[in-house]
């Protein structure tokens, strides 16, 4: 009994676990039951049910309802999507004056709003893109073909690479010093000279619209969620959503409203990069100190001054981290959102990836990461840069970095200019080094692929066919064997033990909206490959993280490498696989692995270095050698922490499982990624993403509520 | 005394949801019990006093006092939940949002204890801050808030932003902006207690200084004591959102008025504190010897002169006409009598 009350809450969880494993023998499965492949759910079949719900006729097979919950909510994606086509089409006509017939038209009034937008985004892109890269589209814009016809000298000319080249080099210098400007010369240069310049003008454009343009909307709805409770109470859930929804599945709504193209690609990525700028502005926002905001207050700032002269100066860092976070974010997207038609290194790489050329997508994957390095590095080196004091410098003191860029400026075009005779009659290479005259490493990697395939082609199949037979095979078996009454009890009760009786409720409400879904089979898939990428990036993870905390220099190392790793757009991580695997689920669960392990390193260096000094010197004078220090100190107290990085793990793997339909997986991605191409798929990809957003906020809240409840008991909330 | 600056009228700050309501059903009868089981926390409970023109009033307290508190209701960083404050004879609680910031911008000044430096602009910038606000062109602000790096004698430090001070230049940072604009009323909030008590003395002093020459109408917030003695014209001890005692620093060393302001009065070296007229006889008596000391004077200073002599001294005011006497046996009464037994 004394046992019994002292290890109370391990014998509610082998309680739990019993009751769970009771329900999966006790429930039979069904003979009719199979899992669906492909189309299979969208033919009619006599052996389905129907169910009509607000005149939406819902089709489905039937099982016992303790095996699989009837998808009551099968209704939502064909509601969702009906009420989008209503709104698009048919709500609120109004008449508005057109421009090219010169008469009002009767239009309703979203579909206007959604022209409107995509006629000023369309005007941007290509604004920013032809001072890149030179057009005509802006000066059209403002006069007329016609204009261009008469007037054939009128064109936007675009910066010839070298200026582009030094201006980063010049920021880069200006910003962080001599480091990063070499590698910012040497990047550009790099992606000049390997023909790569069109396409990464060009998803650099699409950059400098999309960012910004987050930045601004992401720190307004910050400060408002700072000023009102009820604005932040609002956005919170959508906030918490966004953090979780896989980008691929906002991709699908996007393309009903906004249609195909940049202008669509920048309004996805910034739906998908204001929520962290507005987390990060709310939380510098609140991390100002109560007393800077009275001295503001006290010196007699009205609202206005307070927020622009004492609070946004004074959470400088936090907002300009928030920027570095959409710059991250929009280069995530940059690749995706080729998927609807973005042009740029993206649209390349998509391109390379499904002709299965690895050398080409190679090259167009390390341009963009290359990019996405330097922008990262950039906007950090902004965020912590201290301001100096310039007063007592002289003129050329203090403009000399605008100097060197006029001066960079005129060298360039001279040289352009210089470069139209020597090199006459074929490209001038001193201007823009066209796509397919720059040097191309394709064959070379090609090649390699290919000797990699034909040298390690029997253990790399060997490999796969055991992992896929005795490992993954038997795993997804389990999973989908699990009855959805089961899982539910499981997942609940799990969430009681927790959190309490208010956990419980929150995923039990998550999980029932995936069970009544018509989707349960495919969450599970999404699951059993996401908790095998998890488990394995947790072991890697936290092995390495812990032998890397050893040595100071080499923690240092790590957190550097992850660094740059969590820098690549999520994409690129499946080049190397197919690289070498080919295309099969192991490609993908390598990728989930690859990408997942990062947060699961990070997590474990940090946590163990927020272990405070003054214990390890405590322990030290207690006579504890290492391993006792690291098992009975360093790990309970670093654990909470830790767990945070399970946390992120789980989101990071979920991402890359669903990115991975792109190679081919039987999961909720692939379906999303079929949404993509179907007509009536706004409404199914959105209620996809939910539910893969739902399945992260399952773990997230339990794992949340969980390191809460340590923390307090340890003392290090 | 000479006329009123701020002047309080039984003031209460509850903290909690209906605060107002309960003190209305309180009606005056404030119990910090009552209220906190009804999810209520007392921060300021009727606390009635006026600071006079070129007064310096110290409010000292253990945190959680209520202090703090009781300074943000005057300076309205928060609003007072009962009572009446006037600046001036103006209402402050009804004064509409800009006036506030009308008054806050030409009549008060305040500093913080974490300094509360705007981490962005320079020693110069944040000292016109508060000048530029209030619509000063910026030349004539940085002039301006030359003059007061001058007076902090942080001169040649002026171009150096907050990070690369010490504790002490900052605080002089931002005691310089806020006396920036001039105000009448300057409030302190523990300005010296995330100071090393080296620095911190130096502070007392110079704070000392400027006040000898700029004689502002002072609320200064502590929790040391010996700080308060050492400053304050006049001392309010807080305990719980009450004002325990309100007087001047020798009549609360003398006469305590509660148990819990005897023990801070316990170990203060009483030799340090008082003047000699604090203690003297009021009867001028016959058999005066020779020695004549001053009524300001503290009784460390004289106390050796007295104690040497025989006879009871003469105690002179400013003009030297004796107004009272007194004898060795009361200086040693005083310094060392009264300690451990109450009186």
């Amino acid at each position: 009994m004394e046992f019994l009350k002292k290890n109370s809450k391990i014998f509610q969880w082998l309680f739990l676990l019993i009751i769970f494993f009771a329900l999966c023998f006790a429930i039979e499965v069904p003979e009719t039951y199979k899992f669906i492949r492909g189309q299979a759910e969208f033919v009619k079949d006599p052996n389905q049910s129907t169910f009509v719900f607000a005149g939406k006729e819902v089709r489905y097979y039937a099982f016992d309802v303790f095996w699989r919950l009837p998808p009551l909510l099968g209704w939502l994606p064909i509601w969702i999507n009906d009420s989008l086509f209503f709104l698009m089409n048919d709500w609120m006509p109004m008449e508005f004056w057109n421009e090219d017939t010169q008469e009002f038209k009767t239009r309703p009034l979203l579909l206007q709003i959604s022209r409107n937008l995509t006629a000023f985004m369309t005007f941007i892109i290509e604004l920013i893109r032809e001072i890149l890269l030179g057009g005509l589209e802006t000066i059209v814009a403002f006069t007329s073909w016609d204009f261009i016809d008469a007037n054939p000298w009128a064109e936007l000319p675009g910066l010839p690479w070298t200026i582009v080249a030094a201006g980063a080099t010049i920021l880069s210098y200006k910003l962080s010093g001599k480091g990063l400007a070499i590698f910012a010369g040497l990047t550009m240069v790099y992606i000049s000279i390997f023909g790569q310049w069109k396409p990464s003008m060009q998803t650099l454009s699409f950059i400098l619209v999309a960012a910004p343009l987050s930045f601004i909307f992401g720190l307004g709805l910050g400060i408002s969620a700072f000023k009102s409770k009820r604005v932040e109470k609002a956005l919170y859930p959508i906030l918490l959503v966004m953090q979780t929804m896989p980008q691929y599945a906002v991709l699908v709504p996007a393309l009903v409203l906004f249609g195909v193209g940049d202008h669509a690609a920048v309004i996805i990525t910034m739906i998908v990069a204001i929520p962290p700028m507005i987390l990060l502005t709310l939380l510098g926002l609140r991390a100002i100190p109560p007393e800077v905001i009275e001295a503001g207050k006290m010196s007699g700032c009205n609202n206005w001054q307070l927020m622009f002269k004492v609070l946004i100066p004074t959470a400088r860092r936090d907002i300009l981290i928030g920027v570095n976070q959409v710059i991250m974010v929009c280069f995530s997207m940059a690749v995706i959102s080729a998927f609807i038609g973005a042009k740029g290194l993206g649209f390349n790489l998509l391109l390379a990836l499904n002709q299965l050329n690895i050398g080409l997508a190679l090259e167009a994957g390390l341009c963009i990461s290359l990019i996405a390095i330097l922008l990262d590095k950039m906007s950090l080196a902004w965020a912590n840069k201290q301001n100096d004091y310039f007063g007592n410098l002289t003129f050329f003191e203090r403009n000399k970095n605008a100097i060197f860029f006029a001066g960079a400026f005129v060298v360039g075009i001279i040289l352009a200019y210089i470069g139209t005779f020597l090199f006459k009659g074929t490209f001038n290479y001193l201007f823009e080094i066209p796509h397919n005259k720059g040097i191309s490493t394709a064959d070379f990697w090609n090649k390699g692929v290919d000797w990699i395939f034909e040298t390690f082609f029997v253990y790399i199949k060997a490999f796969n066919t055991w992992l896929i037979q005795e490992v993954l095979q038997p795993m997804r078996a389990l999973y989908l064997r699990m009855p959805a009454v089961a899982t539910i009890v499981l997942v609940v009760g799990a969430g009681y033990l927790i959190g309490g009786i208010r956990s419980a409720m929150v995923v039990c409400g998550l999980t029932l909206f995936i069970a009544l879904s018509p989707w349960w089979d495919r969450a599970l898939v999404t699951t059993y490959m996401a908790t095998f990428g998890v488990i394995v990036s947790c072991l890697i993870g936290f092995t390495v993280g812990t032998l890397c905390f050893q040595s100071k220099s080499a923690a240092k190392f790590m957190l550097g490498v992850c660094d740059i790793f969590q820098t690549f757009p999520s994409f690129v991580y499946l080049i190397p696989v197919m690289m070498l695997f080919g295309i099969t689920d192991t490609s993908v669960l390598i990728a989930v692995i690859v990408y997942a392990t990062i947060p699961a390193t990070r997590y474990t260096i940090e946590g163990l270095r927020s272990v405070p000094i003054g214990l390890h010197e405590a322990a030290t004078m207690s006579g504890v050698n290492k391993f006792q220090r690291l098992t009975k100190i360093e790990f309970p107290l670093a654990f909470p922490h830790m767990m945070l990085g399970l946390n992120q793990t789980i989101v990071f793997a979920l991402f890359m499982v669903i990115i991975g339909a792109f190679i081919g997986t039987e999961d909720l991605g692939q379906y999303i990624l079929k949404a993509l191409s179907d007509k009536n798929g706004a409404g199914i990809g959105l209620t996809l993403g939910i539910c893969v957003a739902f399945i992260g906020l399952i773990f997230d809240n339990l794992i949340r509520t969980w390191v809460g409840k340590r923390k307090k008991h340890l003392g290090i909330a | 005394m000479s006329d009123t600056v701020i002047k309080c009228e039984s003031v209460y700050k509850i903290f909690g949801q209906n605060a107002k309501k309960m003190l209305q059903e309180a009606n005056g009868n404030v119990d910090a019990k009552t209220f906190q089981e009804n999810g209520c926390i007392v921060g300021v409970n009727n606390a009635s006093f006026e600071v006079a023109k070129g007064e310096m009033l110290v409010v000292m307290g253990l945190s959680g006092s209520g202090k703090s508190t009781l300074l943000r209701c005057i300076s309205r960083l928060t609003d007072a939940t009962g009572g009446k404050i006037f600046i001036e004879g103006q209402d402050l609680l009804e004064l509409n949002n800009k006036e506030l910031i009308d008054l806050r911008r030409n009549k008060m000044g305040m500093v913080f204890q974490s300094f509360a430096l705007l981490p962005h602009k320079t020693v110069v910038e944040n000292i016109a801050f508060p000048l530029q606000i209030k619509g000063i062109n910026t030349d004539e602000s940085i002039s301006k808030a030359m003059d007061m790096v001058k007076l902090v004698g942080l001169d040649g430090r002026e171009n150096y932003f907050p990070r690369e001070l010490s504790g002490g230049q900052q605080q002089r940072v931002g005691i310089a902006r806020s006396l920036a604009v001039e105000p009448d009323i300057w409030f302190l909030d523990e300005p010296f207690s995330a100071l090393d008590p080296l620095i911190r003395k130096e502070m007392q002093d110079e704070f000392l200084r400027l006040q000898d020459k700029l004689q502002k109408t002072i609320m200064f917030i502590t929790h040391d004591f010996d700080e308060a003695l050492k400053l304050a014209d006049r001392i309010a001890i807080m305990k719980d959102g009450v004002i325990e005692q309100l007087d001047t620093p020798a009549k609360i060393v003398l006469n305590p008025a509660t148990e819990y302001v005897r023990k801070f009065t316990e170990e203060v070296p009483r030799e340090k504190v008082l003047l000699i007229e604090d203690v003297m006889d009021q009867s001028t008596s016959n058999e005066l010897g020779d020695l004549r000391v001053s009524k300001d004077e503290i009784i460390e200073n004289v106390a050796e002169k007295i104690l040497t002599q025989e006879k009871t001294v003469g105690v002179i005011d400013k003009n030297n006409k004796i107004i009272g006497s007194i004898n060795p046996t009361k200086i040693i009464n005083t310094v060392f009598g009264g300690r451990k037994n109450g009186n």
